[in-house]
């Protein structure tokens, strides 16, 4: 290639140019308010498709620079492995989302989709509805509920202090006052239950009207609601509360469009709203008959006075017969024995449930009874005779029932026995009508509607409006790619139409299903995050709901979670607006529960940068200094801290006003307040690093004074902040501050605390690494206590203390140098602990990588290679590569200086290559592929052969991975050495190598191969052509490998080996191979012909190769025609030379009938004509043209795709017009399939190349009116 | 030969889908009017896209450059006339 034609030099530079500028052109700009303002750099740019693929870059970085590369077509370097066929297997982790969770997360499901509130913005001075919840209402909810809480605690406390009154007293009187003890509380408990009581009557009178309910409330008190849970049938006679908790508290459900029907809608609640009213409607419905519970749920009562009359139900009251109408009475999820027909009925369904179901509905159905038609058919129609049953007899089948049946004591007035309905097949699930997708069991409870087959047009308008969207839906979560991509666009389309409250009322109970995975759950937000986009205003009283479902998201592990969360609160603030979104977020700053305010604080800071920090400055400065109670305080000044965290240094213009509005909370009498006011500054500070010190003046002060009173957990958050403060200063304060900050940290040192030692760490890391501080001060004032306090084996046990305590140390010696912080630790290297060992090691390794050894005197240097010596040897552990890595780092960068030594370690890797442990041998092996660089440079090559042979005789290693080292290790010293001096000779090597081509295992492989490739690229002489052509029959098979490595650098083989021999030996044995069957086979031959052409020049390859074309055989003659496919791709401008002598072959082979003849010839053409545009070949490219064209009204997908690429291709080559004036006789064509194949190819000219085609257009005719000529081209001047 | 599930979404099937996003692509219901107003426009396009053409043009018409320009986009607005009444049959 290094003679190549001025002429082409020049084409080649023209084109690069050209790539330039579309390159700058198609740049990808940079969406700032997703990303944030961080620099762009920092992101991952492209996600690895696989990893394979990154060992693969690192294998062909090296491979570039060992091997002069050759290249083989990407598509076919990628085409081979079928390495994702296990992916199939139902093996893989499993996709829902639960089962990543923390308990921390999973609280999410703890939280209730509060119904919808009012919207003061559309209803104007008007007076709300009294059904609808206004902010005070829910303010006010918030603030009965803290004060319940409180109430408990107080209560909790003063019950303990009793109980240890009670404990002293009965230290005292001895047995006696056991009895006492357990009375008391019991006593207790039911005064409140009284309390309660009267309560519950003045308050319902004094609101009966208002809706003030609890609807949002988490059941978290337990004990109280515990009363709901007796009149489970199952449960009857249990009168004594239990210590559990009912199933119906725990599990908060999101929706049961069932239930929500009989729901007495006093409280003017939509129907699909009242998800969570479990407990409150479950309990009529399941026994009626027990006196519910009184104080919680007092104000639910107080809602329904039209169903109930009475504030109390009584046992006769039962509203379980007006609440459901119709509806098969159905026990709860902890009755024994469900029916099955409650599938879509219920709350709920956990996969545990429902297999627990089918289990019983299986059993069910093997004891049923036998039907009289089943009965005739076992027994022989004479001798037996029919009896009636007793008049009195009714079947009773399942247990539940069974109990539901008998009498009780109470009664259960009322209840009907269902009619089973045989015919239905639950757990098999019906057949979804009309094209929906395939339902999940846990889809029954929402999508269950859509399986009844009732008539549409009987139901109310809005009950079809919601099995619309229901449909929709479930496309959209189910469905496949198209049935989702339109049900998504009519969601989107009809989002006004349908409403808000329909559409999120169905929406986000999926979104609160325990079993939702990933995917569905990406699917389902992105419905929303569209339907936000349409609804706008509209979307106002369903705020809080959507946040309820979407904040979770902002704490999920997953990354695009969290962005995905993000988008759709920056969305919903846009639409809904500040106010709104203040007014929906306010009740939960101060929530009791602290999940609600982590992830509410989090929201607030996706709106603040939504809307501007400025427009919600107001709100935080009020929140922050609220007085009413300290988690308002703390959960604003939290929004601060998640504010810098998300817009990073976008802060800064509003660094000061951020600051003044949390700085008091380092006074506050709260110390978590205290805390997070500290860890809220560290956030600022580090986000807006370098800059914007100024801003921090005023809390300065507190902080360093902070840190002299406060202690644990108080101190850790102020020194962080200080640590983060300080690098921002200049080099005069930070040096100053520093000091102050110093014997705090100092006395810390010593603290037990992990946390704290983390902390102080850090900070010493960021005061150390600061301008000011002198490497003396470090010298004579920290090191001597770090040392002391942190070097230890204690912490080598902690893997984030111990990374953190190596950086810190790498940071120290940066500014102290290597001889120091070596010199301290390095008789640690025969410290008896391993894992401390290894920490001083990786120390070490660092700290010499960074910054040399040449600061190591003779003396440390005996004692470094002594220790590092021991170290090694002694190591027993598994992740040993730090060992490996800190010998290597140490040896080359001592260089030379470590002559003297080198006897003693090749002695040591000697020993250890005949260690019995592979692990040894292993490691052994891969210390020489690391040192044999500086062996070279101390002159040891004696040293080096007698490695060399000592590994030779080790290459029957059974071990895989040992064997790949030694190979590795070999290759290291045959690089190092040359391939002349090398011993073992290269003639006795080489032929050792050829049977371990066959081993399987990857890595023997990649660096067999690399071995190899390096011999017959600079040493082929020294052996025998017949042993190349051996090893030429082992390459075929390694092209199959799974590794790209692999296959690249067997590809780069065939060419050194094809140089070495002559091509026509190795050309013999390729071209045999396409006669074989197996077409990944032919395919990797087809490669290796290109490459040998393009390494000995395409002259010696292509008579033979064409040559066998005339091979009347299928797979011969295309994988000639592959052949030439890639061998005019790699050889680009080469190719000008060679058209004139395959043309013959191409016209035979693009009029042959079989399909693929004419598929590969096209792409043949298609490379030639791309490598060869602008070299004058036009008459023999149109010339091939005119055999491309006849072929595209084919329409197997992969002919198409050729010939269209051929005429693209022809395009580049030719010219626009050229094609043009093809392509004009058939757009006007009478028959329409022609009109749309010839309009299609105009159209891909066209976009390739518009402005050519403007002086090749045809000159057309006026017609009346119209003008259609173009005058301005017939101009002359 | 079928229509495998996997070739229903490759690039072949959306080629024409994808043409169609660009202005000036044909398709096979177009008439003479309808391919005569996109190689006006482009061409009047060109002319103002290429400096030279321009001043070419304006030395032949005895007219300054920018009055050209001028011209030319304003042809594109209706480059050949009202459309011809559809004779739908």
């Amino acid at each position: 290639m290094a003679s190549l034609d001025p002429e082409i030099a020049k084409t080649q530079d023209e084109r690069k140019k050209m790539e330039q500028e579309l390159a700058s052109l198609s740049s990808l700009t940079y969406d700032t308010e997703l990303y944030g303002n961080n620099r762009r750099e920092d992101y991952v740019q492209s996600i690895p498709v696989d990893d394979d693929e990154d060992n693969a870059d690192v294998m062909d970085n090296e491979v570039a620079r060992k091997l002069a590369s050759y290249t083989a077509p990407k598509s076919l370097l990628k085409e081979m492995p079928g390495a994702g066929a296990d992916l199939d297997t139902g093996f893989g982790k499993s996709q829902r989302i639960i089962d990543r969770e923390d308990d921390y997360r999973r609280r999410r499901l703890d939280r209730v989709i509060s119904p919808a509130r009012h919207d003061a913005f559309q209803m104007g001075d008007k007076t709300p509805d009294v059904g609808t919840r206004t902010y005070a209402d829910v303010m006010r909810d918030e603030a009965l509920r803290r004060e319940k809480e409180e109430t408990l605690r107080a209560i909790a406390k003063k019950k303990k202090e009793e109980e240890e009154q009670k404990k002293e007293l009965e230290e005292e009187k001895g047995a006696g006052g056991g009895v006492a003890t357990q009375a008391q509380p019991s006593q207790k408990r039911r005064n409140r239950w009284d309390q309660s009581q009267d309560q519950q009557g003045d308050e319902s009178i004094a609101k009966k009207a208002k809706s003030s309910s609890d609807w949002d409330m988490p059941d978290s008190t337990p004990g109280i609601g515990r009363w709901d849970a007796t009149p489970t049938p199952g449960r009857l006679g249990d009168a004594t509360p239990s210590a559990r908790r009912n199933r119906w508290d725990e599990t908060p459900t999101p929706n049961r469009a069932n239930d929500s029907d009989s729901t007495p809608a006093a409280g003017g609640v939509t129907p699909g709203a009242t998800p969570a009213g479990m407990t409150w409607d479950a309990t009529p419905k399941l026994s009626g008959m027990a006196t519910p519970t009184p104080k919680r749920q007092r104000s639910r009562w107080d809602e329904t006075p039209a169903t109930m009359g009475s504030a109390t139900p009584m046992a006769g009251a039962t509203p379980s017969a007006a609440m459901t109408p119709g509806v098969t009475p159905v026990g709860g999820v902890d009755m024994a024995t469900p029916t099955p027909g409650q599938i879509n009925m219920r709350g709920p369904l956990t996969p545990e449930q429902y297999n627990l179901m089918r289990w019983e509905k299986d059993i069910e159905e093997r004891n049923r009874p036998l039907t009289d038609e089943e009965l005739d058919s076992m027994f022989p129609s004479e001798g037996y005779k029919i009896l009636d049953p007793p008049a009195s007899y009714v079947p009773i089948r399942t247990p539940a029932r069974k109990l539901l049946a008998t009498p009780t004591p109470i009664g259960t007035p009322l209840y009907q026995i269902p009619v089973e309905d045989r015919t239905q097949q639950f757990d098999v699930g019906k057949e979804p009508a009309n094209g929906l997708p395939y339902m999940k069991p846990e889809d029954y409870q929402y999508f269950g509607v859509l399986l009844n087959e009732e008539n549409e047009e009987e139901l109310s308008p809005d009950e079809q409006k919601e099995r619309k969207i229901m449909k929709l839906l479930l496309k959209v979560k189910n469905g496949t790619p198209p049935q989702r991509k339109t049900a998504l666009r009519q969601l989107t389309d009809k989002a006004r139409e349908f409403g808000a409250g329909p559409l999120f009322n169905q929406i986000l109970p999926l979104l609160m299903q325990p079993t939702l995975e990933d995917q569905e759950r990406h699917l389902l937000v992105k419905v929303i995050d569209r339907v936000l986009y349409k609804l706008d205003e509209l979307v106002r009283p369903f705020v809080h709901k959507i946040l309820v479902v979407i904040e979770p998201l902002l704490i999920d592990e997953d990354y695009y979670a969290r962005v995905e969360g993000r988008e759709i609160i920056s969305n919903l603030s846009k639409a809904a607006g500040l106010a709104t979104m203040i007014a929906a977020m306010r009740p939960d700053i101060d929530n009791i529960d602290e999940y609600v305010r982590n992830t509410t604080a989090r929201a607030f800071s996706v709106v603040a940068s939504a809307l501007g920090i400025p427009a919600l400055l107001p709100f935080l400065k009020a929140v922050c200094q609220s007085k009413k109670s300290w988690q308002a305080r703390h959960t604003g000044i939290k929004i601060v801290q998640q504010i810098a965290i998300l817009i990073g240094c976008a802060v800064l213009p509003h660094l000061r006003s951020l600051v003044e509005i949390i700085e008091h909370g380092l006074n506050d009498e709260n110390q978590k307040v205290r805390t997070i006011t500290a860890l809220s500054l560290a956030a600022l500070a580090e986000a807006s690093a370098p800059y914007g010190i100024e801003s921090f003046d005023s809390v300065l002060k507190p902080l360093w004074k902070g840190i002299r009173s406060h202690r644990g957990k108080v101190l850790a958050a102020f020194l962080k902040a200080i640590g983060f403060i300080i690098p921002l200063m200049d080099a005069l304060y930070a040096s100053y501050y520093t000091k102050e900050v110093m014997f705090i940290l100092i006395r810390e040192f010593q603290s037990p605390d992990e946390e704290m030692k983390k902390i102080v760490l850090k900070v010493v890391k960021q005061c150390v690494s600061t301008e000011g501080v002198e490497a003396d001060y470090i010298r004579s004032d920290i090191l001597p206590e770090f040392f002391k306090n942190f070097w230890v084996r204690r912490m080598a046990l902690d893997r984030r203390n111990y990374k953190q305590l190596v950086e810190t140390t790498v940071e120290i010696a940066n500014k102290v140098g290597v001889a120091d912080i070596v010199g301290r630790i390095v008789e640690d290297l025969k410290d008896e602990s391993e894992p401390y060992r290894r920490m001083v090691m990786e120390t070490i390794e660092k700290v010499v990588t960074n910054l040399g050894a040449s600061d190591i005197d003779a003396r440390l240097e005996e004692l470094l290679i002594d220790g590092i010596l021991y170290a090694f040897q002694e190591q027993t552990s598994d992740d040993a590569n730090v060992m490996l890595n800190g010998f290597g780092a140490v040896v080359n960068a001592l260089g030379q200086r470590v002559k003297p030594y080198l006897p003693q370690i090749c002695g040591t890797i000697k020993w250890r290559l005949n260690n019995k442990s592979a692990k040894v041998r292993q490691q052994a092996a891969d210390l020489i592929s690391r040192i044999a660089v500086v062996m070279k440079q101390c002159g040891e090559e004696q040293l080096m052969g007698h490695l060399g042979v000592v590994l030779y005789e080790y290459l029957g290693e059974e071990y895989p991975e040992v064997l790949g080292s030694i190979l590795g290790a070999l290759k290291a010293i045959v690089n190092v050495i040359g391939m002349t001096k090398m011993t073992p000779p290269i003639k006795d090597l080489l032929p050792r190598l050829t049977p371990i081509l066959k081993n399987r295992h990857e890595k023997v492989q990649e660096n067999c191969i690399d071995l190899v490739g390096r011999i017959a690229d600079r040493g082929a002489e020294f052996v025998a052509a017949k042993e190349w052509m051996r090893i030429c029959f082992e390459l075929l098979e390694m092209l199959k490998a799974h590794k790209k490595g692999i296959r690249r650098a067997t590809v780069n083989t065939f060419g050194y080996i094809a140089k070495a021999i002559g091509p026509q030996d190795v050309l013999a044995t390729l071209l045999n191979n396409l006669k074989v069957q197996e077409r990944q086979n032919r395919v990797c031959t087809t490669v290796a012909i290109a490459i040998v052409a393009e390494t000995c020049s395409p002259f010696t390859v292509l008579p033979a190769l064409m040559n066998e074309y005339r091979v009347p055989e299928l797979n011969v003659q295309n994988g000639v025609l592959k052949s030439l496919s890639f061998l005019f791709e790699y050889i680009g401008e080469m190719g000008k030379d060679y058209i004139y002598a395959v043309t013959p072959l191409l016209e035979d082979a693009l009029m042959d009938r079989d399909l693929v003849h004419r598929q590969t010839a096209a792409s043949a053409v298609k490379h030639m004509a791309l490598g060869v545009a602008g070299l004058g070949c036009e008459d023999a490219l149109v010339h091939l043209m005119n055999y491309v064209w006849p072929n595209i009204f084919e329409t197997s997908p992969h002919v198409i795709n050729a010939v269209t690429e051929a005429i693209e291709g022809m395009r580049v080559a030719l010219g626009a017009a050229a094609i043009l004036n093809y392509c004009l006789q058939g757009l006007f064509h009478p028959a329409r399939k022609v009109r749309e194949v010839y309009w299609k190819i105009y159209n891909s000219l066209y976009i390739g190349a518009q402005d050519a085609l403007v002086a090749a257009y045809p000159t057309l005719e006026d017609e009346g009116e119209n003008v259609y000529s173009r005058p301005e081209l017939t101009m002359f001047v | 030969m079928d229509i495998k599930a996997s070739d229903r979404f490759n690039i072949n099937s959306q080629l024409e889908h994808l043409q169609a996003k660009y202005v000036g692509t044909g398709h096979a219901d177009l008439n003479r009017f309808e391919w005569a107003v996109n190689i006006q426009r482009d061409s009047y396009a060109s002319y103002v896209g290429h400096y030279p053409m321009l001043a070419y043009f304006a030395i032949a018409e005895n007219e300054s450059i920018g009055r050209e320009r001028y011209n030319f986009m304003q042809k594109m607005l209706l480059p050949c006339g009202l459309p011809p009444e559809r004779e739908d049959d």
